[in-house]
């Protein structure tokens, strides 16, 4: 079983450019016809879109009418995914041949994955990295993998510390929580005062990384090859969001629902913090207790002893290798993340763009909820730079359910998941 | 050379019958037999997404899994995989419950519809319904009335109590999950058990009352051997369907909290499509699954077939 993915995964350099010779992909060349002529460019580009459906997909119909009408042989069909099942859904559909989008857009942590895999098409010397010098160099490095470009970042983001104002002034606290500590103690005084339950912590073992890297650990270490997710520094970590939830400041939800119950809490001042990105904002907003937006308090993570610190997430649009419209695909990838619409996006959405010249432009500089965004991304952790990281939120997610819901102990729960973290990174050792 | 001559004869004679019978055996084989062949060979080997090989646009990533024999075999049995042995009681249990309450609950009913009361008809409309929502629709109702905020907890709040987070512990998930799949699977039962009720000869029950028969004893002696046929079909496939009841689980509790209202099906999906793909794994737990089943109906009918003969 160890031996499994050893050929893969041995070979996995760091986001380091370092060149490699053995790489399975020949580049398409530098002068495909979109480089050349972008307007005798012909085809359909299928476009799997992971953001939510409801409250962030229309703000992309606009831009995809404004790209057909400046390439008017080039059809766009836009297809939503729930970001939940896009990555089980693009992997099937990649691996069989067929089905899979010619366009995708991936979380940060699944491109290096699906490069591994040769899902991805490069795109150096491609239309697709027109202004690549503009992208923010974090999220711009998750989309390098083997000494290529597989894909260019289309938004950043944190996961924040998010608040409604008028609750915690009911409970007289007048800023918000800095440590666990405080907020364990302010979730409590919220309870008392209020009614109302203090926090809502998802159980997915994303939302554990706040309390991981505020202790000061990782899940691994990749520089050192080590397994670190059931050393003493992680169970303390996770012994805080144990006690949050034991001790009544915090509650939780480890059901397939718990994402959706923690919004409807937080939208309908039925809880009074969350911990949750800026993708979230869209939807609070449409809620009653956000009616006022000046309601929604922004804050960067509680911290734990050592520091705040919450992970870089976002999202990357890949080009799939089978795409039979590659050009198109090109060009649409260019398109869609060109300054402007990136700006324009950001300004509706409340996501944050990734070149660094959308944030001049006045929609996203006069957007009080994206600025506030700022302070929190600066002090954000970047994921390690492994190709197998993503995979491995799956099978500690199960483990932090387990834990969460008393069915384990942190520690055995914790060495479980470094099990199977073993099985996915086979070349790391065990702590 | 005899057989082979024979069937040449019989070729000879019954050539339309091969020819008519051809497209069904090429369609089986291919959609039935290919899959299962293929199914057995990667259960000896290592092959996960990483090494199985494709072709995708300019990208040729050559297979470069190898045979590792009956380890993988090796690794579900001993209990090294360690979900196993706790998956399989689990499916044992749920199997067993499911299809208890599935034939009490549906031969009660049957028996109830059989008998001539008013809005017979209605009645029988309204007891079908649940099989006529597809399985993934029912999930996902009954997902509503299970949630924090669903119809269950408001009745719970409406009379002063706390609300129960119903598919956030296993003990309550898998109480969940039963309630549904019995909700799901009663009403084939009782429609197979009306048909079957209604071939029992009138004659049987008048000369049974004329004995001095009681109704508990009619019950008994005329109406249970009467289904028994329709008892024993719908037994092995209640058992085969709930078995490897797919829908309900995954779209329920997805094999949650913590895996553990996984059945042995939803937990080879898991390995085989969430994650990392571990194609050789999951096509050893769907031949070990078979295996079960296969013993299963074998050793069934042969019990049932001599309860015939005694009978």
């Amino acid at each position: 079983m160890s031996a499994r993915r050893g050929a893969g995964i041995a070979a996995i350099a760091v986001l380091a450019l370092a060149a490699s010779a053995c790489s399975s992909s020949k580049s398409s060349g530098g002068a495909s016809a979109a480089a050349k002529d972008p307007a005798s460019v012909k085809g359909t580009v299928t476009w799997w879109d992971t953001s939510d459906a409801t409250n962030e997909a229309p703000s992309y119909q606009p831009i995809i009418k404004a790209f057909e009408a400046k390439y008017p042989n080039i059809k766009v069909n836009y297809v939503n995914v729930p970001f939940a099942d896009a990555k089980d859904k693009f992997k099937t559909a990649a691996q069989s041949g067929s089905g899979a989008p010619d366009v995708l857009r991936a979380d940060v942590g699944w491109t290096p994955a699906f490069a591994q895999l040769g899902y991805l098409q490069p795109l150096d010397n491609t239309p697709a990295l027109q202004d690549a010098s503009d992208y923010m160099p974090g999220p711009y490095a998750s989309d390098h993998y083997n000494g290529k470009i597989y894909g260019v970042p289309q938004v950043t983001d944190t996961l924040t510390l998010l608040y409604n104002k008028d609750l915690l002034t009911k409970a007289g606290i007048t800023t918000p929580p800095k440590t666990w500590d405080e907020l364990k103690s302010d979730s409590l005084q919220i309870k008392a005062k209020t009614g109302v339950d203090g926090t809502f912590l998802d159980a997915a073992s994303y939302y554990l990384l706040p309390f991981i890297y505020g202790e000061g650990g990782d899940i691994i270490d990749a520089s050192a090859k080590k397994i670190t997710v059931n050393n003493a520094t992680t169970l303390k970590a996770v012994g805080i969001a144990q006690d949050l939830i034991k001790s009544g400041a915090a509650v939780t939800d480890v059901t397939k629902d718990g994402y959706s119950n923690m919004q409807t809490a937080f939208k309908d001042g039925k809880v009074a913090m969350v911990v949750n990105g800026p993708w979230s904002t869209s939807d609070d907003l449409k809620g009653s207790a956000f009616s006022n937006a000046d309601n929604l308090g922004i804050a960067t993570v509680p911290a734990g002893s050592v520091k705040a610190g919450a992970p870089v997430g976002g999202h990357n649009l890949v080009v799939y290798a089978g795409s039979k419209n590659l050009d198109a695909s090109y060009l649409f990838v260019a398109f869609l993340n060109d300054a402007q619409n990136q700006a324009t996006i950001a300004a509706k959405n409340n996501v944050l763009p990734t070149r660094t010249s959308a944030y001049s432009d006045p929609q996203v500089a006069n957007n009080k909820i994206l600025s506030a965004f700022e302070g929190p991304l600066k002090s954000a952790v970047g994921r390690p730079p492994v190709p197998g990281a993503s995979d491995l939120f799956t099978p500690l997610d199960t483990d932090y359910q387990a834990i969460l819901g008393g069915q384990k102990s942190a520690q055995d729960g914790l060495n479980d998941a470094a099990t199977q973290f073993a099985q996915i990174l086979p070349d790391f050792s065990k702590s | 050379m005899r057989p082979l001559k024979s069937l040449g004869r019989s070729f000879d004679k019954y050539w339309y019958g091969w020819a008519m019978a051809a497209p069904v055996v090429i369609v089986m084989l291919v959609l039935v037999g290919y899959p299962f062949v293929w199914g057995l060979y990667l259960s000896t080997t290592n092959a996960d997404e990483s090494n199985i090989g494709h072709d995708i646009g300019v990208n040729h990533i050559p297979p470069s899994y190898k045979s590792v024999g009956l380890h993988n075999y090796w690794d579900i049995l001993s209990g090294n995989d360690g979900h196993f042995y706790s998956t399989l009681t689990w499916t044992l249990i749920w199997t067993f419950v499911n299809v208890f309450f599935h034939i009490t609950i549906g031969l009660g009913l049957a028996v109830l519809l059989n008998r001539k009361i008013r809005f017979r008809g209605g009645y029988r409309l309204m007891l079908i319904l649940p099989w006529a929502v597809p399985g993934f629709v029912a999930a996902f109702a009954w997902r509503l009335l299970y949630n924090d905020n669903g119809v269950f907890n408001s009745v719970l709040k409406y009379f002063g109590m706390h609300g129960v987070q119903w598919l956030a512990q296993p003990t309550s998930a898998k109480i969940a999950v039963i309630a549904v799949n019995v909700w799901l699977g009663v009403p084939f039962m009782m429609v197979s058990f009306l048909g079957g009720l209604q071939t029992i000869p009138k004659e049987l029950y008048e000369a049974a009352e004329m004995d001095g028969a009681s109704a508990w004893q009619r019950f008994r002696m005329v109406t249970l051997p009467g289904l028994r046929p329709v008892m024993m079909t719908v037994t092995l496939l209640g058992v085969i369907w709930t078995f490897n009841k797919f829908d309900v689980i995954f779209l329920l509790t997805g094999g949650g909290p913590a895996g553990s209202t996984d059945i042995l099906v939803t937990h080879a999906y898991q390995i085989a499509f969430a994650n990392i793909r571990q194609y050789a794994e999951a096509a050893s737990y769907g031949v070990v699954i078979l295996s079960m089943l296969l013993v299963f109906a074998t050793v069934y009918r042969r019990s049932q077939a001599k309860l015939e003969v005694q009978a």
